[in-house]
């Protein structure tokens, strides 16, 4: 194997390695994806939603052929707390351009399919190795040693996930640290196709997304999702890992007491339970990228921290795409120039800078800081929750609506109220 | 609010391809109690187990890979964290 140099190596067949591998062979690159999940997207788990933009680049209309769940034409925010809850809902049909509109997918058959778009544009797959460590030359990546066999290549994409030990290895990512990012838990939970409609108020292939703040999280940072599939809906929690130290409950226990929770009981009810699944999701933003290139190598997805919590929304995979497509444009230039290195490839870095990635990276910058306030997740939705519970209240003689909500918003404390909204407003 | 959770009954639905006799996580011995303790929190698998008398137990089969304990505890109380070999480990048949 060693005497054939391919151009370029991916570690990682997730949706950065596979874009980037199909956008390298089509343009005629020998290129070899490396995975240590039997299959591309066996390793692989997401809440559950994709926004299409990014991918509609690159495969038009691709959920015509693609295996995506639902497209999203609900969503829905819920504060609860321990057991009531306030939700806001908005409803449209499915957007014209598809680009605008966002699916619920699960990874395992989706990243399978991308994959295969690699492999027909000519990529060579290879799953159920696991790439051990890179071979370095005077500082350059020039491969990677799997299954104790040496592979060269001209270039290595490193697309293997939040956990980049490879990226450690070479000192170009840090050490992913508990301020930095959370832990998910999901599980998919198994309905008829009727149930997920009549529940969620859904038709053909339209579906929810449901984000929920509070109670899920144990009154941390973090929050709870549910979002609809054909017959399942994926319900899950992210828990920020930088609060492990205080709670009193353990993160699996959240799950469990999230799914009991008077809303979220009756919309899962009669269903079982398929597979239960877990995953880090990079939250630093800015504050937590790697240095993004170096002689021969380039990180993309998740192992350069390329994630976006913004409270009401969160991305990832979008933004995975678009990194592998830039790290395999400015690799396919670098082949071009023959020259593979830092220099010649920090024009990925430029590509993702001039794109929405790193503008939406700087743009919500001061976000993580302010999402971690424990008063998003405990007095905020007490505060609506009881505001709602005593407008719709009956027992005897009413009192002014002003004298109903005042208390509540007392209990958060004006000076919070104050101080939290102007700091919203300024980290958006 | 609702019953203990039993994660192995969660467990018992996914697919996993166990490497015996090949942990790719090892505790250290006698791991300090407040770093375990984290892990028994965090550990979405409830992998990090401490007993009615006190003894903790750890368990690499069922791991769901998602390195929250290489993140919280690997430089305190893990010796060694690694994906596991090409094939073996969680399989996600939905993700």
């Amino acid at each position: 194997m060693s005497e054939d140099k391919f151009d370029a190596i991916v570690v990682g067949a997730g949706l950065a390695g596979c874009t980037a591998a199909y956008l390298l062979a089509q343009a005629g690159l020998e290129t070899l994806v490396i995975e240590r999940g039997n299959f591309p997207g066996a390793k692989n788990m997401t809440g559950g939603r994709l926004y299409a933009h990014s991918l509609e680049k690159i495969f038009p209309n691709f959920a015509e052929e693609a295996p995506v769940e639902r497209c999203i034409v609900h969503e829905k925010i819920s504060f609860i707390d321990e057991t009531r809850s306030t939700t806001l809902d908005y409803a449209s049909p499915e957007a014209g351009d598809p680009a605008n509109r966002s699916y619920s997918v699960m990874r395992s058959s989706f990243d399978q399919w991308l994959a295969e778009k690699a492999e027909d544009a000519g990529a060579s797959i290879v799953p159920g190795i696991r790439v051990d460590d890179l071979i370095v030359r005077d500082g350059k990546v020039c491969g990677v040693i799997a299954a104790g066999e040496e592979m060269e290549a001209d270039v290595v994409i490193l697309a293997d996930g939040v956990n980049s030990i490879l990226g450690e290895k070479l000192g170009l990512v840090p050490k992913v640290s508990p301020h930095h990012c959370a832990v998910g838990v999901k599980e998919i939970i198994q309905l008829s196709e009727q149930q997920i409609n009549d529940r969620f108020g859904c038709s053909g292939n339209g579906g929810a997304a449901w984000l929920f703040a509070g109670m899920p999280s144990a009154g941390y940072m973090g929050g709870g999702f549910l979002y609809t599939n054909k017959e399942s809906v994926s319900l899950g929690l992210v828990f920020g890992l930088h609060n492990v130290a205080e709670v009193r409950k353990s993160v699996p226990q959240m799950l469990e007491d999230f799914k009991n929770h008077p809303t979220v009981k009756p919309l899962i009810e009669g269903g079982s339970s398929v597979e239960y699944s877990g995953h880090v999701v990079p939250e630093g933003g800015l504050a937590m990228l790697p240095k993004m290139v170096a002689d021969g190598v380039l990180i993309a997805g998740d192992a350069a921290g390329l994630c976006l919590n913004v409270g009401y929304t969160v991305r990832g995979m979008d933004l995975a795409i678009a990194s592998g497509e830039a790290a395999a444009n400015a690799v396919i230039a670098a082949k071009e120039k023959g020259d593979f290195s830092e220099g010649s490839l920090s024009s990925y870095k430029s590509a993702l800078e001039n794109s929405f990635v790193m503008k939406d990276m700087e743009l919500y910058r001061n976000l993580p800081g302010f999402l971690d306030n424990t008063r998003m997740y405990n007095e905020y939705p007490e505060m609506v929750t009881g505001i709602m519970n005593d407008l719709f209240t009956i027992n005897g003689a009413s009192a002014p609506l002003r004298k109903k909500v005042m208390p509540h918003l007392k209990k958060v404390g004006f000076m919070n109220l104050i101080k939290d909204g102007f700091k919203g407003v300024k980290s958006i | 609010m609702s019953d203990a959770v039993n994660v192995d009954v969660k467990l018992g639905v996914n697919k996993f391809f166990v490497d015996e006799g090949n942990p790719h996580i090892e505790l250290v011995e006698n791991p300090d109690p407040k770093e375990f303790a984290k892990l028994e929190a965090a550990c979405p698998a409830g992998l990090y187990k401490k007993d009615e008398s006190g003894n903790i137990h750890f368990d690499y089969a069922g791991c769901l890979e998602c390195g929250t304990c290489r993140i919280l505890c690997g430089n305190t109380i893990l010796r060694k964290w690694e994906y596991p070999n090409g094939t073996f480990g969680v399989e996600y048949r939905y993700g």
